[in-house]
């Protein structure tokens, strides 16, 4: 009787002992600075001596004020992270997206010659750093480098990609003669920006950075596509093509809605993914032109490590953090709404949330961005 | 595909040479920036600027390249990432596989909360961690370390499930055998179960090569003495403007190929296993 009851302790002695080094370093390193954090976003704390010294004052949610309400410069930089981080997000989720998928079903075709050099081929660049891409990308978009030589042959006379503060849609807008707010727009805003600023587009510089974002990233999301895609098998296609659909309706009808657990692994991914752009501003533009390609995520480093704003620098990735919270939660929410008859939907969900949950993190943790 | 189908064999034709059209013309795409990378990283500063498209350079110098392992730190550089590379993938397959199978395999109390516990950790986005890890690096004392480099990074909680989904997958009957015989825990799992999990332990020995020669941000907050840059923040740096007078395309770009050659080499060397299974191939 004594025996299964030690050989339990045992074991829970041993499950935890080989638990430990892990349990040690993410709870030293994970959750004991998330918490570290949170306090010197509600401290006065500007870098001197231990944020948990006695000099260090409590200043409640006087951070957060100054970035979110605080009508200065904090209020401004943040606006205008957001704003800029935003139509990153609206054009790198939907192309990369479509791109993979596209790639995906290209590379699965078992007719297909040369398959694995084309796998290789949109792969690469997602395992390079980078720090070496933007490297890259500042050359290919210099002011007389390769793509304006390329657009060059088509008569179009390219920008200065990294130093064109300029936003696409107000381009746009000026090409049809609009050049100025209208009074609803330019008098006012949010976030310290007017609304006129907020629907200036990406700039150009942020341009370049969003097609850099779908060249290194269409090819991870592709091989979660193709794992997809194999995981259907022939049968189901097969089936479709006996009842005499084509070739579009087999995908519309057939295996895109197959497909929909993957798609909204890669939409959240995306998701997560594009609100932290950080490695390609600090290697590359360093937020500017005209604080064009600044992002949340850059504000928070600079203003905690260069500008000594420790408190309002934690503050800003508090509220980064929050927001893709938020945004994934949305997105699990307006994905998971039409599917489904309702008693099943809610099981559904539920498990589909537990699978999700586990790949969404194998990503996150999986590299840096 | 078989025949009879009800495509009628000209369409088929047709719509083959459009896939193959469009592949083709993607995979220049894609992979053209970097035949002009190793092409530029060759040139002379003038013909790089005059003609950034050329694949051959006007007269091939290798003098990007001199400088950079003469004149510049970019030597110790790769030293400080071989070094943290190695730790850091040492400690991630050690650490990971002990914590995966005992949460695939180890009834112990407590198991579901440290498996809930890890599901929820993994959900805080890497960025949000800049200045939290900072604080606690230098409370802890190892800012500006190696230790400070390293340890951080020794943990990894997506290695942790895919050596769990691994373990998960071994025959209990393996195991069995090995406690008839009188083995413990630690006996079963580093002489009967680790050797099993090589193909499990190569993936997380790719993957945390990669990451770990990737990392830039752990490098940035966690140091600012020069002798412990690495090349992500050397290079960054480069790029930014130290060390140049004008834009020496051609020094940079081959400082960026430097660094990229370790873990092309291994991509080239694994890429069947890489391309063609996607078990946490997940690279942010």
């Amino acid at each position: 009787m004594a025996r299964p009851r030690s050989r339990r302790g045992g074991q829970t002695r041993d499950g935890w002992v080989l638990m430990l080094p892990v349990v040690v370093l993410l709870g030293l390193f994970l959750v004991a600075p998330v918490l570290m954090a949170l306090w010197v976003s509600v401290s006065d704390w500007r870098g001197n001596g231990s944020p948990f010294g006695g000099d260090v004052g409590f200043v409640g949610l006087e951070n957060y004020r100054q970035i979110l309400a605080g009508g200065g410069l904090a209020e401004r930089d943040f606006g205008t992270s957001l704003r800029n981080n935003l139509f990153y997000v609206v054009l790198v989720v939907p192309l990369q997206t479509v791109l993979a998928l596209l790639l995906a079903v290209l590379v699965t075709r078992r007719s297909l010659r040369g398959r694995g050099f084309f796998r290789t081929a949109f792969y690469f660049p997602s395992v390079t750093s980078s720090v070496a891409i933007t490297v890259l990308w500042l050359f290919l978009f210099s002011t007389s480098g390769v793509v304006n030589k390329i657009l060059g042959w088509v008569g179009l006379n390219g920008p200065a990609w990294f130093q064109d503060p300029r936003g696409v849609l107000h381009l746009l807008l000026g090409a049809v003669g609009v050049d100025r707010a209208p009074a609803a727009l330019g008098e006012h805003g949010f976030l310290g920006i007017t609304w006129w600023d907020w629907v200036a587009g990406p700039s150009v510089a942020m341009s370049a950075f969003v097609l850099m974002a779908v060249f290194t990233t269409s090819g991870t999301f592709m091989l979660l596509f193709i794992a997809a895609l194999n995981n259907i098998g022939d049968e189901i296609e097969e089936a479709g093509l006996i009842d005499g659909a084509n070739a579009w309706q087999r995908f519309r009808h057939v295996t895109l809605p197959m497909l929909r657990p993957t798609l909204f692994t890669v939409l959240t991914l995306g998701l997560i993914g594009t609100w932290q752009v950080f490695d390609q501003i600090y290697t590359g533009t360093q937020g500017g032109p005209a604080k064009t390609t600044l992002t949340p995520a850059y504000l928070s480093f600079q203003s905690a490590f260069v500008n000594q704003r420790w408190g309002q620098g934690a503050a800003i990735a508090f509220v980064l953090f929050a927001i893709i919270v938020v945004l994934t939660l949305v997105q699990r929410w307006a994905l998971s709404e039409d599917r489904g008859s309702r008693g099943e939907r809610a099981r559904a969900a539920a498990v589909r949330a537990g699978a999700t949950a586990r790949r969404q993190g194998g990503g996150v943790t999986g590299g840096a961005a | 595909m078989s025949a009879g189908t009800p495509t009628a064999p000209r369409a088929r034709a047709t719509g083959t040479y459009v896939t193959y059209a469009v592949l083709v013309l993607l995979a220049v795409v894609y992979v053209m920036p970097f035949l002009i990378q190793v092409a530029t990283s060759f040139k002379t500063e003038a013909d790089a600027a005059a003609n950034p498209l050329s694949l051959v350079p006007t007269t091939a110098t290798a003098e990007a390249y001199r400088t950079l392992f003469v004149d510049s730190p970019l030597p110790t550089w790769f030293a400080n990432s071989v070094i943290v590379t190695l730790f850091v993938t040492t400690g991630r397959v050690l650490f990971c596989s002990m914590a995966g199978y005992a949460l695939a395999r180890v009834p112990f109390r407590g198991r579901a909360l440290a498996f809930a516990v890890l599901v929820a950790i993994m959900a805080v986005p890497n960025v949000v961690l800049l200045i939290p890890k900072f604080l606690v690096i230098n409370q802890l004392a190892i800012y500006d370390s190696y230790a400070g480099l390293i340890i951080p990074l020794l943990a990894d909680a997506s290695a942790v499930f895919i050596m769990k989904g691994f373990f998960e997958s071994v025959p209990a009957s393996v195991e069995e055998a090995a406690r008839i015989d009188g083995a413990g825990t630690f006996r079963i799992f580093w002489s009967v179960v680790l050797p099993m999990a090589r193909p499990a332990v190569m993936t997380v020995i790719i993957l945390s090569f990669q990451a770990s020669w990737n990392e830039l941000n752990h490098f940035i907050v966690a140091s600012q003495d020069p002798d412990l840059f690495n090349l992500t923040k050397g290079v960054a740096q480069l790029a930014s403007g130290a060390l140049s007078q004008g834009t020496q395309y051609p020094l940079k770009l081959a400082a960026a190929l430097l660094m990229t050659l370790p873990v092309a080499l291994v991509f080239f060397v694994f890429q069947k296993r890489i391309v063609n299974t996607t078990t946490g191939a997940v690279k942010e």
